[in-house]
């Protein structure tokens, strides 16, 4: 079994968001990297997938070069090929994205399709919500996005989706796209060995681009922000009375 | 010509983000003084088209067909795609829940056109111009947009749910779109209902905890407080990431967006994907040793002490209150 997982390289802010001086881009001058979280449920999802059913994991970003690191990580917990198509680093629109990874996956592929190719439900910066949806239907593959847990039974894939009251569930053969949601699993972290072996694995690029599709990013701004005042009650255990005070105020008693 | 949104319903009940879609719709549909129409698919969908009209929709398209007995993306957008179609439609919107972002990417797909997710604001000028929301909402995006018909959702819970002024004729039409049988095998298949009691997204109080609560062990005392206010615990994606308590009970970006009365937060730093899921709580008390933390700073309320000898502290004296 053949399973391919799509990741996107993301700043790791704290406790706010800085955008850059001409509004183009999040400042990352001293912030760190990582995969998007679904994304990172989605690598851990198909690692899992691929030891239960004998296969190998293969994942694919588009980012600038730098996105080796990511590529990388996922090696380092046990994905078995990475493939980076280069960008100049600028910000590229769901429609052209999507192209871009399609064109690859169709190299990669040469005619033997991956039998899954996992998305995030949505990347955690730009948060289009339709990359995944979009290489589906090029690819002429069906897709369910929000997916919380998976099984695979011989040619028939089982999706769960969660909503309010509990689980959709889905029946899709292979070949298949999901779209997968934090929560699928708990991500292992690297092992020393695990680390030292992603230096190891080759990492293929796929040279390919596409127009720009039709939504233009114009700038990037933070949201007005409501300042309020925080009252301090105390600095040890005996504000419990004050802040009891406050719970009977507020009626949560 | 028409401004089309796509209305959600649990078989037979309206949700609160149609009303949502429509009242945003209806200031769309002024300014580009085209007709309001509303899409509803599915069974049980026809009783709703009194409600859709009293939130303004001139025509109600009621879809049925074989393949819309439950939710299917495909046969979901299909059906909304040739309506579009037919009504030769200027736009077409949803609200940004799952179903709605889903359904329109579907159709963003089939057609090769953009689709701007989780607008906040619509300005159909020449060109449009859109603000969306990035990460979750700690981040907005201007955008223009391109597109013989425009497609885009507004981020739920952007705008309060209004009914029109006048309700308007909401006349029904019967819509049968041309489904290919391919496109079952997207349709849900089966459902699991897991009853639960209060939940996060629901509960009156949440009491959180973070990397400061030290270990699983160590959610003994948020536990305890949370069942004496009669609430639940929630955590930061720190606690799932370490497997302290499951990602059903993180708050924030990547987990659940809760608006309870009282956010009692303790031992999180208050980061800004965790911020965007707490931020709607009505008043917010951090638990924190350091006066510097970002949810020390934004909450209304806090104590700047160790959560192991406050949170017991508090527990200890809703005890004597009650006894008293
Ligand atoms: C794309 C993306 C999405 C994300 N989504 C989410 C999300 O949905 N939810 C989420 O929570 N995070 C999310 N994160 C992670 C987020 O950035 C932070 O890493 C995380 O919220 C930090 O958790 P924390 O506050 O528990 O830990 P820390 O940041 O380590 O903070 C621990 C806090 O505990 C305090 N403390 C320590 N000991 C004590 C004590 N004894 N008593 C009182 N206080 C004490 C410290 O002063 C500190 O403020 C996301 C990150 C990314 C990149
Ligand atoms: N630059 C990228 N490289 C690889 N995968 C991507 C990229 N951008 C988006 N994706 C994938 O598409 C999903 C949906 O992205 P989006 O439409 O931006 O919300 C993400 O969760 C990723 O799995």
């Amino acid at each position: 079994m053949r399973i391919l997982c799509c990741v996107k390289r993301v700043p790791a802010p704290g406790a706010k968001i800085n955008v850059s001086a001409d509004g183009q881009s999040v400042e990352t001058a001293h912030l760190g990297f990582t995969t998007s979280p679904h994304e990172e449920c989605a690598v851990e999802e198909a690692i899992q997938l691929a030891e239960r059913h004998d296969g190998t994991v293969t994942v694919l970003t588009l980012g600038p070069p730098e996105a080796e690191e990511q590529l990388r990580y996922a090696a380092s917990v046990g994905a078995h090929e990475l493939v980076l198509i280069p960008t100049d680093g600028t910000n590229w629109d769901p429609q052209r994205t999507a192209l871009a990874l399609t064109k690859a996956i169709v190299e990669l592929e040469s005619g033997d399709p991956f039998d899954l190719v996992l998305f995030g439900n949505e990347s955690a910066d730009s948060g289009g919500f339709q990359v995944g949806v979009r290489v589906a239907h090029a690819l002429g593959r069906p897709m369910v996005n929000g997916i919380k847990g998976i099984d695979i039974e011989g040619d028939q894939i089982t999706a769960r989706r969660a909503v309010d009251a509990g689980f959709e569930v889905y029946e899709l053969p292979r070949p298949a796209v999901l779209g997968v949601k934090e929560g699928i699993n708990l991500p292992r972290y690297p092992t020393m060995k695990g680390r030292l072996a992603s230096k190891k694995v080759e990492m293929a690029t796929a040279d390919v681009d596409a127009e720009p599709g039709g939504q233009l990013m114009v700038k990037l701004q933070q949201p007005e922000e409501q300042v309020s005042k925080t009252e301090i009650l105390g600095d040890s255990p005996e504000a419990a009375s004050k802040v009891v005070d406050l719970l009977e105020e507020l009626g949560v008693l | 010509m028409t401004l089309l949104v796509v209305l959600e319903h649990d078989r037979g009940e309206m949700a609160e983000a149609s009303r949502e879609a429509l009242t945003s719709a209806r200031d769309l549909a002024a300014k580009l003084d085209e007709p309001l129409h509303a899409v509803l698919v599915g069974e049980e969908a026809e009783p709703l088209a009194e409600e859709a009209a009293k939130f303004g929709a001139e025509v109600v398209h009621v879809a049925s067909h074989d393949l819309l007995t439950d939710y299917g993306p495909d046969a979901w957008a299909e059906t909304v795609r040739q309506l579009a179609e037919e009504l030769d439609a200027v736009a077409v919107m949803a609200v940004g829940t799952d179903r709605g972002n889903e359904v329109m990417a579907q159709i963003a797909a089939r057609e090769d056109l953009p689709f701007v997710a989780n607008c906040l604001s619509v300005d159909a000028g020449d060109p449009w111009e859109l603000t969306r929301v990035q990460w979750g909402g700690s981040l907005l995006e201007d955008v223009t947009l391109d597109a013989d018909r425009k497609l885009l959702s507004i981020a739920h819970h952007a705008v309060v749910a209004e009914p029109a002024p006048e309700a308007a004729d909401g006349d029904v039409e019967q819509f049968e779109p041309d489904l290919d049988d391919e496109m079952s095998v997207t349709m849900v298949r089966d459902r699991v209902v897991l009853t639960q009691g209060i939940t996060l997204s629901t509960a009156p109080v949440v009491v959180s905890g973070g990397r400061g609560v030290g270990s699983a062990d160590g959610f003994a005392v948020l536990d305890e407080l949370a069942e004496l206010l009669g609430g639940v615990v929630g955590c930061s994606r720190a606690v799932t990431n370490n497997g302290w308590r499951p990602h059903a009970s993180q708050v924030g970006q990547t987990g659940t967006r809760i608006a309870p009365e009282i956010y009692i937060a303790t031992g999180i730093s208050g980061a800004i994907q965790h911020w965007v899921g707490a931020m709607a709580s009505k008043k917010i008390l951090a638990i924190n040793t350091d006066p510097e933390a970002n949810m020390v700073v934004k909450a209304d309320y806090a104590v700047l002490a160790d959560l192991h000898k406050v949170v017991p502290a508090i527990s200890e004296e809703i005890r004597r209150r009650r006894a008293g």
